[in-house]
């Protein structure tokens, strides 16, 4: 072999160990588990013995009415979620993005929750939530209110995975919010206060339009993550009372533990996977997108 | 168009003081122009009147209204800043009629003059376009458009051309005159660029570290610099500063050098009395050496060939000078030439305060 297609080869060479790693840790196990979804197979059963029943896994998962309620849950719980995170952490970094001493201390405080591990904020939350010696009913207790059935109620239940989540993760937003915020060109900002804009009016024809770019990538970002929430809810509720915080992964888990169903188990993780993969292909054609537009932009702007 | 007034403007940032004590007076119409050099307060001063800084002292009065601490809206003003600042996200139409809206101005009033100042611009081609698709130049015209639509009473400008080449930079200057001639209104100026100052500024203030050094005409500036800063900050190229010596010779005062001297007009006589004797900075601008048999023989170490001038670098009692002549053919480098200078173009500063005598 020459030296120069030697040389050409080196890159492969060095990116062949990663090769492998990710061939192993990622595309076998997809492989295995689209293949699985083919079978009825027990967990007692070698892969070998179970039968193979070709679509018929997911045809039952469509009729199945547990199934399609905890595809409705994680659907609601997704929506409401990221919708409420957005409202929050955008806000919240409309308001801090300010020259206050002090402001970098809170900034840092702010994003705490997003530091802990999921299954810590699970825990938390279930004796913050506690019927008798959480603090939540003790205080409304000392105020002379009832105490709220937070977890033992379906809807209330849904509502409390939902206010943790929101904790969890608005400080995500709220970053890198508060990131592109503070990449704005400031002359514009200024530019808009000479004509005569409100601090709304900036917001909202200024700040919010320039900030869109990192806004939708942020969102389809949590839109991703909250489709695989797990640990929180397993933790707090174990998708309970009924099937009201039944997320699709909670169910997936079921399925494969409880009800001893891998075939089963398998279809449904990859129907969550083809979800994810839609919202994860939206966000890389969004974008090259703008890659493309910011790349004609500047061609326009060479030929100008 | 009301006037404007800054009385004892004063600008703190923390502990440093930027503006200590600035007293202006812009007549009604004005075309004011701040120049000096960067750090001289002279965009702090700007930006003050605009909005966009707090006032840590004083006040700005515009007419008789006191705007200190109004908002930048309740100013009437409008603002062309040095890098544009367009709003990226929106096309040239919007971009010009953003205030217009704001003000809930009606569509199709909007329209109209959103047309009709593109159309003085050359900009109707490009209403559609967004400012990332226009080249520098257009984006200044943009920028120049959006503070025009406005019909403010006041206009200001940023450094607003600092950002394009030298060719454009010329054309653009021209057409702010002609625009300034047009819509007589109040316009203030910044710039660090003394020949944007004299070409457009009715009338100049040269700044240095916070202070007002002077302020006038531009031809007073040139004619009649109140101290060696003005003196060498406005014209180009650069006033010579040569260290002479006031002397009597024979009842007539003269500049006395390091081989050179000299005569001064009979009529200065009175003021430059009193410094008779002492050390002065002479200075003299290079337009000012007069080419002729019996001056003073001077070596020519460098001749920049510009066209119909050129700058001759030189030695005048061992200090550098330059020398501006008309010329037909180029001057060759390490020749002699005779040159002589007027007592009446000649410029005195104390040595001490820097201040003309």
């Amino acid at each position: 072999m020459s030296i120069a297609s030697t040389n050409r080869l080196t890159p492969y060479l060095f990116l062949a160990p990663a090769g492998l790693v990710l061939a192993f840790a990622l595309f076998y196990p997809i492989c295995y588990m689209i293949y699985a979804s083919f079978l009825d197979w027990n967990p007692s059963q070698r892969i070998g013995e179970a039968d193979f029943v070709g679509l018929r896994n997911y045809f039952k998962l469509f009729g199945d009415d547990a199934f399609r309620e905890s595809m409705g849950v994680t659907l609601k719980f997704a929506a409401v979620v990221v919708t409420i995170e957005m409202f929050l952490g955008v806000g919240l970094a409309l308001l801090l993005d300010r020259n206050i001493r002090g402001m970098s201390v809170l900034r840092t405080l702010f994003i705490l929750p997003m530091m802990i591990a999921p299954i810590v904020v699970g825990l938390m939350w279930r004796y913050m939530y506690h019927p008798t010696v959480g603090i939540f009913n003790k205080t409304l207790k000392s105020w002379g209110y009832e105490g709220i059935p937070w977890l033992s109620d379906g809807s209330w239940a849904f509502a409390s995975v939902v206010i943790a989540d929101v904790w969890q993760w608005t400080p995500f937003i709220f970053i890198l919010s508060l990131a592109a915020l503070q990449s704005l060109p400031s002359s514009a900002l200024e530019a808009s206060k000479i004509d005569g804009a409100t601090g709304w009016q900036q917001i909202i024809y200024i700040k919010l339009p320039l900030m869109l770019p990192v806004l939708i990538v942020t969102l389809l970002l949590r839109l991703i993550d909250s489709f695989k929430v797990l640990e929180v809810i397993l933790v707090m509720t174990n998708g309970g009372p009924g099937l009201s915080t039944e997320i699709l992964s909670l169910r997936i888990n079921r399925t494969a533990s409880e009800f001893r169903e891998l075939g089963e188990a398998a279809a449904m993780s990859n129907l969550l996977l083809i979800v994810l993969l839609i919202l994860t292909f939206t966000m890389f054609i969004y974008n090259k997108a703008q890659e493309v537009r910011a790349a004609r932009m500047r061609a326009a702007e060479e030929e100008a | 168009m009301p006037e404007i007034r800054l009385q004892h403007l004063r600008k703190d940032y923390g502990a440093l003081t930027v503006i200590e004590d600035l007293n202006l007076e812009m007549a009604d119409g004005e075309f004011t122009v701040l120049v000096g050099p960067s750090g001289c307060g002279k965009s702090t001063t700007l930006r003050m009147i605009a909005g966009l800084e707090s006032v840590t002292g004083g006040q700005i009065m515009i007419g008789d209204r006191d705007v200190s601490h109004l908002e930048p809206k309740e100013r009437d003003l409008a603002m062309v800043f040095q890098d544009y600042a367009l709003y990226p996200h929106m096309n040239v139409a919007k971009n010009m009629s953003f205030a217009l809206r704001l003000a809930r101005m009606n569509k199709s009033d909007i329209e109209t003059r959103v047309k009709e100042v593109a159309a003085t611009l050359d900009l109707t081609a490009y209403l559609d376009r967004k400012p990332a698709e226009l080249s520098g130049g257009q984006r200044q015209r943009v920028a120049m458009g959006r503070a025009l639509v406005r019909d403010a009473g006041t206009f200001l400008f940023d450094e607003p051309l600092s950002n394009l080449d030298a060719k454009l930079r010329g054309q653009m200057r021209a057409e702010l005159a002609l625009m300034s001639q047009r819509i007589k209104k109040n316009m203030i100026y910044v710039t660090h660029d003394q020949v944007e100052a004299m070409t457009l500024g009715d009338k100049i203030v040269v700044m240095k570290f916070g202070e007002i050094m002077q302020a006038g005409s531009p031809e007073e500036l040139y004619r009649n610099p109140a101290n060696k800063f003005v003196a060498g900050f406005i014209g180009s190229p650069t006033m010579n500063f040569l260290n002479a010596e006031l002397v009597d010779e024979g009842g007539a005062l003269q500049a006395k050098g390091e081989g050179f001297s000299i005569p001064l007009p009979d009529a200065r006589k009175g003021t430059l009395q009193a410094h008779k004797d002492r050390k002065v900075h002479l200075g003299i601008r290079p337009s000012s050496f007069v080419e002729g048999a019996g001056g003073l023989k001077m070596p020519i170490i460098l001749s920049e060939y510009i066209g119909a001038q050129s700058v001759l670098i030189s030695e005048m009692g061992g200090q550098r000078v330059a020398i501006e002549v008309s010329t037909v053919a180029p001057i060759r480098s390490g020749e002699e030439r005779e040159f002589m200078v007027q007592g009446d173009e000649v410029h005195l500063f104390d040595p001490k305060t820097e201040a003309a005598l």
